[in-house]
């Protein structure tokens, strides 16, 4: 299986019910595959960074096996939308 | 041999770089306690103490003096900027067993990883975030350590 930003955003969306996803390929030259993900979930609501960083984990576990590296962002839609507005 | 660890591990007590980047061992027997904790021995009981030795406890890629690598480098200038540099520092990239072992012991894909008070506390990103919202400065201050930023922020508020 080939993980492609795609991929990892189809995922997130159907398995964590994620209301917004954006995925960057951020693979250079000498570096094997990398990822940086922005996650609006509703889920994230009440959690503390870590758990809510835990869910993405869990959620990517197969592919996080092959990603050499991985920068997340969890937002909640409230916060999301506040950001925006910013 | 002896007096060169003694020797290391003085350096590493200082925070300057040194020879060897495990962080505090007890004197003399380097090599026997590196051996015996990342051996393939269920890790679990001597991380697990590894990881309570010292308050700040960070695992990268690379040393603080040199980091190998974007994200384990942003770790060191964090703490850096709080004014923290006495923490222990272990280096991944020197032991394979390690680099595994501490994925499994916090369940956690990546390095780096921070640890404060025997407690994980995350990534890159995790400290990050803690940084620019303050979170890290109240976590800090609950392990007794006064960040630095408090204090710059005091002489933004005299001027």
């Amino acid at each position: 299986m080939s993980i492609t930003a795609e991929s990892l955003r189809n995922k997130l969306t159907a398995e964590m019910g994620a209301v917004h996803v954006e995925v960057e390929d951020t693979t250079t030259d000498h570096c094997s595959t990398s990822f940086k993900v922005l996650i609006v979930c509703p889920q994230f609501e009440g959690k503390p960074l870590l758990q809510r960083h835990r869910m993405v984990n869990t959620c990517l576990a197969e592919e996080l096996k092959e990603i050499h590296a991985f920068e997340q962002k969890t937002l909640t839609p409230e916060q999301w939308e506040k950001q925006k507005a910013d | 041999m002896n007096h060169l660890f003694r020797l290391s591990a003085g350096l590493l007590r200082s925070g300057t770089s040194g020879l060897y980047r495990r962080g505090p061992v007890p004197e003399g027997h380097v090599s026997l306690v590196v051996a015996r904790l990342f051996s393939s021995e269920p890790e679990n009981s001597e991380l697990g103490q590894l990881i309570k030795k010292d308050k700040v406890v960070v695992f990268i890629k690379g040393t603080p003096a040199q980091p190998m690598c974007g994200f384990s480098n942003a770790v060191v200038q964090i703490l850096r900027m709080h004014g923290v540099d006495d923490y222990a520092s272990y280096n991944v990239l020197e032991d394979q067993d390690l680099r595994q072992g501490v994925k499994n012991f916090s369940n956690w894909p990546t390095i780096p990883q921070v640890y404060f008070n025997g407690e994980f506390v995350g990534g890159c990103d995790i400290l990050l975030q803690m940084h620019q919202n303050g979170d890290l400065v109240e976590e800090l201050k609950k392990l007794g350590i006064h960040s630095a930023l408090l204090d710059a922020n005091k002489d933004e508020q005299k001027k």
